[in-house]
């Protein structure tokens, strides 16, 4: 059995980073405030003061911190961006993971000696891809999207000496990572120019008797009724009226949760498991970080008896959008 | 991690039927308190504080009847008596949600997701009081000396 993966956890906060390293998890992942990462939302992530207390509890207690700069520099503020990747070298962060190739070639060039990772936002589903991203800027891990199935990850991992990283657990959404522009249709800003997608200012909940209704810059996006689960307001996880019938025409609200393929992960050669999340509160981060864990150890000595305990379930399915869970793309039939 | 939890729970109806007779400005002084005593810690970050100046704030606790608005303005939080107009950001929850809430034992996604938490109003300003209260390092407090299980 090949070594356990690395559990890697979000940051949206200094709280929430002390409670992925109390609860467990090998690595946490962070961003600036400021739109070169893609959780850009008010009130969320890190300035440098408490980037370096971060840095110094994870690393006191031998944790590693890994720095998300994953939007795209946009044009005329390059040197913005530039200045993220300096300054996280500067603040010795393990990694900056990066989707932007201008900006991979810039960090492996002036910072030869920093461990770059890419980012899912950078899109890179085959092995020629990411092989061409070792060649061209020596990165040493990348971040699948989570579009392929289990047997073609393995196959990615057979073709590579990069390390691969994959989702195991977190909100799921259209899945066109790095190249999504739903947001900006909606309302012209999205993850890959402002860092956000579906940005606040532009959401509106309303309540109406027996009813609640999500609008995104006026376009209605979904009506739940009392008792319905709910969604964040994305466009992806609208239901509209498409022919006559109205439904969920591009994706459910749903979470990915990969505890019951945990052992075939792991066989096939993952190297570290991500879980989304940064926008979320320090108990969000605790109870998925303490249950994605245990169940980790619990393959520590080999998969043959791994079972699923039914109350790792029950809390991840708790803490789910949409109250509902799904291997996503990892066994879909379809290539 | 606490050995104690809240559990989901939901007042009978007649509470909330007393509640709402009863005169709201107790509760709504509490919070104010309690939000000012943060505020004095400097445990609520400065940057973000601005963002909160002149809005009114309505906190609504569904199963006891009871309201409570406020407002920030000159540093401080104020208790808000008789609201004149619609509050910018308004919370509606039952009180064992709030609970939850405060002491870190649930989420507000999660709360929000399963309907348990309604966030109506200007829902950036919601977004930046919730990161703002996730981000608090709220100091330990001494351990009860409770008997060990």
């Amino acid at each position: 059995m090949p070594s356990l993966p690395d559990l890697v956890c979000p940051a949206g906060s200094l709280p929430a980073l002390k409670a992925a390293v109390d609860n467990g998890a090998d690595a946490v992942y962070l961003g600036y405030k400021n739109d070169t990462n893609a959780r850009n939302f008010a009130g969320l992530n890190f300035d440098q003061k408490t980037m370096a207390e971060g840095i110094r509890y994870a690393h006191s207690k031998g944790r590693e911190v890994l720095l998300a700069i994953n939007t795209f520099a946009q044009a005329g503020r390059v040197a913005d961006w530039q200045k993220a990747v300096d300054g996280a070298v500067d603040q010795g962060v393990d990694a900056i993971i990066l989707a932007d190739v201008g900006l991979l070639d810039y960090a492996c060039r002036r910072h030869p000696q920093q461990r770059l990772h890419l980012s899912v936002q950078g899109s890179a589903t085959s092995y020629e891809a990411i092989n061409f991203c070792q060649r061209e800027f020596g990165i040493q891990r990348a971040v699948l999207p989570r579009v392929l199935t289990l047997a073609q990850v393995e196959h990615v991992i057979k073709n590579t000496s990069v390390e691969i990283e994959v989702f195991g657990f977190g909100s799921l959404c259209v899945m066109n990572e790095g190249r999504c522009w739903l947001s900006s249709y909606a309302c012209g800003e999205s993850p890959n120019t402002v860092g956000a997608c579906s940005p606040a200012k532009y959401v509106k909940w309303d309540k109406q008797p027996g009813a609640m209704e999500t609008r995104l810059n006026g376009i209605l996006i979904d009506r739940f009724a009392d008792n319905e689960p709910a969604g964040y307001p994305t466009l992806c996880k609208g239901r509209f009226e498409v022919q006559g019938e109205t439904y969920y025409a591009l994706e459910e609200p749903t979470s990915l949760n990969v505890l019951s393929i945990l052992p075939e992960i792991i066989k096939i050669g993952v190297r570290a498991i991500k879980v989304e999340g940064r926008q979320r509160s320090p108990t969000y981060v605790a109870q998925v970080t303490r249950n994605l864990r245990a169940a980790l150890d619990s393959l520590r000595d080999g998969s043959e008896r791994f079972h699923v305990k039914p109350a790792w379930q029950a809390e991840l399915s708790k803490v789910s959008e949409g109250s509902q869970a799904t291997l996503g793309a990892y066994n879909r039939p379809w290539r | 991690m606490s050995d104690f939890n809240i559990p989901k729970f939901r007042l009978p109806g007649f509470v909330a039927g007393i509640g709402e007779k009863l005169p709201q400005w107790p509760h709504g002084l509490a919070l104010v308190a309690g939000l000012n005593a943060a505020l004095k810690m400097k445990l609520l970050p400065e940057s973000e504080l601005t963002a909160l100046d002149g809005k009114l704030f309505r906190v609504q606790v569904r199963d006891t009847g009871g309201t409570a608005h406020f407002t920030f303005s000159g540093g401080l939080f104020r208790p808000v008596f008789r609201p004149e107009r619609e509050p910018d950001l308004a919370f509606a929850a039952n009180l064992s949600a709030y609970l939850q809430l405060l002491t870190r034992q649930e989420d507000p996604d999660t709360l929000f997701f399963n309907r348990e938490l309604e966030i109506t109003g200007d829902t950036e300003l919601g977004l930046i009081v919730k990161n703002m209260l996730d981000a608090v390092e709220w100091p330990k407090l001494p351990r009860l000396p409770l008997p060990s299980r």
